[in-house]
């Protein structure tokens, strides 16, 4: 299925802008994980981030449905 | 409240959610701001104009050139000054009924309860991560309300952590919005992935927005939730947070029972001990003594800014490249500050280096206690 994904802060650089769609071969949001991951090597560094589906953080066992969207928000320091 | 105050404060004052008794409680509750740049300067500005009785100031920089662009408190003659006196100054003269605290110390896990617990609330315009789960820690073990905010290019995060809830309980914090800290260059400052000036404006303010919402009583806070703005394409997104179980401080079983090493915390997997460090003024008795093997682990375009004449060899290049590494010597690593060499030096370890040392502060370092006229960025 296609996966709408937002990012935020550095994770924005690593997947080179603020949207993206994935093609996931399946339903559960820890393939979208994977996925970015081989596609984007540097999103590795990243494996702490929680997901959010939508408005909610949710478990990487998250089954995902026809329109959610992913987003990515990383923490950011600068003050 | 006296005739002038009500003068002052009259344009809140008539608003009915607010009235006299809002500005009664500004006037009896205390705040302390960590940080007085970017985000500390709207904060402290817009809550010492508000009528915030007392005010704590923490921030232990002086002002500087590239503060400038963002950090409006400040004017290119207090370059050089405290950034917290500075500011208790030129607020005073806003609004001379209030109370400034100045502290001019770096707040760590030895002072952060003893500078904490008098306040009411804290606002949290810190530049860092460790900073940052130091001062959540501190206000979840005080019961303290912080206000949250933080910024990176074009983006800012708000929240409020640790609000007292109408059932007695208390809202969640930032490790509930972040457990774990990614790697330290994951996690980069204003000084290394740049900010847009008035970015730290527009977050600063909504911060003062809640802490005065929180401080009167009024309307609903960003308890639970985190609001994220991105200036480059003018959305906004709210995230909610619930407090999660395993949370470390505040789950059913918390292990965190008082402060930690927070710098330690944040740079994860990497043993601190177990790096060399070396301070500018020793790597200069070596450069003044003849050879030494010195590698930059910054980008071209920084190198560029300023070097120590070292060889350049990009963090990301470090394992590519290690072969350009002499390893039958000692060889002193850099960067801008001392993290990314840290973590060059963490990588090259796990491929046999042993004969690595980092330099402590960076060419940032040179620059302040070595050379002045070396080009700071």
């Amino acid at each position: 299925m296609k996966v709408k994904i937002t990012a935020f802060g550095i994770a924005k650089d690593i997947v080179g802008g603020k949207h993206l769609e994935l093609e996931v071969n399946g339903q559960e949001l820890s393939l979208v994980r994977k996925d970015l991951i081989s596609q984007f090597p540097d999103f590795e560094k990243l494996a702490s981030l929680k997901f959010a589906v939508n408005t909610n953080y949710v478990d990487d066992s998250y089954q995902l449905n026809e329109n959610d969207e992913v987003v990515l928000i990383p923490p950011v320091s600068g003050g | 409240m006296n005739k002038d105050d009500l003068l002052r404060y009259n344009r809140q004052i008539i608003i009915p959610e607010f009235g006299e008794s809002g500005q009664q409680k500004l006037i009896d509750s205390s705040v302390l701001v960590i940080g007085a740049g970017g985000l500390g300067a709207p904060i402290l500005q817009y809550l010492s104009a508000a009528g915030v009785g007392r005010i704590g100031i923490v921030d232990f920089d002086e002002v500087s050139l590239s503060n400038l662009q963002r950090q409006v408190l400040f004017n290119t003659k207090e370059i050089g000054q405290s950034k917290a006196k500075t500011a208790s100054e030129k607020l005073s003269l806003l609004n001379p009924s209030i109370q400034f605290d100045v502290y001019e110390s770096p707040i760590n896990s030895l002072n952060a309860m003893k500078l904490i617990e008098p306040y009411d609330l804290v606002v949290d315009g810190s530049d860092n991560l460790p900073t940052r789960y130091l001062v959540n820690d501190a206000c979840f073990l005080l019961q303290k309300p912080l206000v949250y905010g933080a910024i990176f290019r074009f983006e800012g995060q708000v929240s409020v952590f640790n609000a007292l809830k109408t059932d007695g309980s208390r809202g969640p914090n930032y490790r509930d919005l972040f457990p774990t800290p990614p790697p330290p260059e994951m996690v980069p400052s204003c000084s290394e992935g740049g900010v847009l000036g008035v970015l730290p404006g527009i977050i600063g303010s909504m911060m003062a927005n809640e802490a005065i919402k929180l401080l009167v009583g009024m309307g609903e806070l960003l308890s639970g939730k985190l609001f994220v703005f991105d200036a480059l394409d003018f959305s906004t997104f709210k995230l909610n947070i619930e407090a999660n179980p395993d949370n470390p401080i505040s789950g059913q079983h918390p292990t965190i029972k008082e402060l930690i090493d927070y710098e330690a915390f944040c740079m994860g997997a990497v043993k601190q001990e177990s790096i060399k460090e070396i301070s500018v003024q020793e790597l200069k008795e070596r450069l003044d003594k003849g050879a030494v093997e010195l590698i930059d682990v910054r980008e071209d375009y920084e190198y560029e800014i300023a070097n120590l004449g070292g060889k350049l060899i990009p963090l990301n290049k470090v394992l590519s490249r290690s072969n350009e590494i002499p390893k039958d010597k000692e060889v002193v690593m850099m960067c801008k500050m001392g993290g990314r060499s840290k973590k060059a030096i963490e990588l090259l370890q796990k491929e046999g280096f042993e004969n690595l040392i980092n330099l402590k502060g960076g060419i940032t370092a040179w620059q302040q206690e070595i050379d002045s006229s070396m080009k700071a960025y």
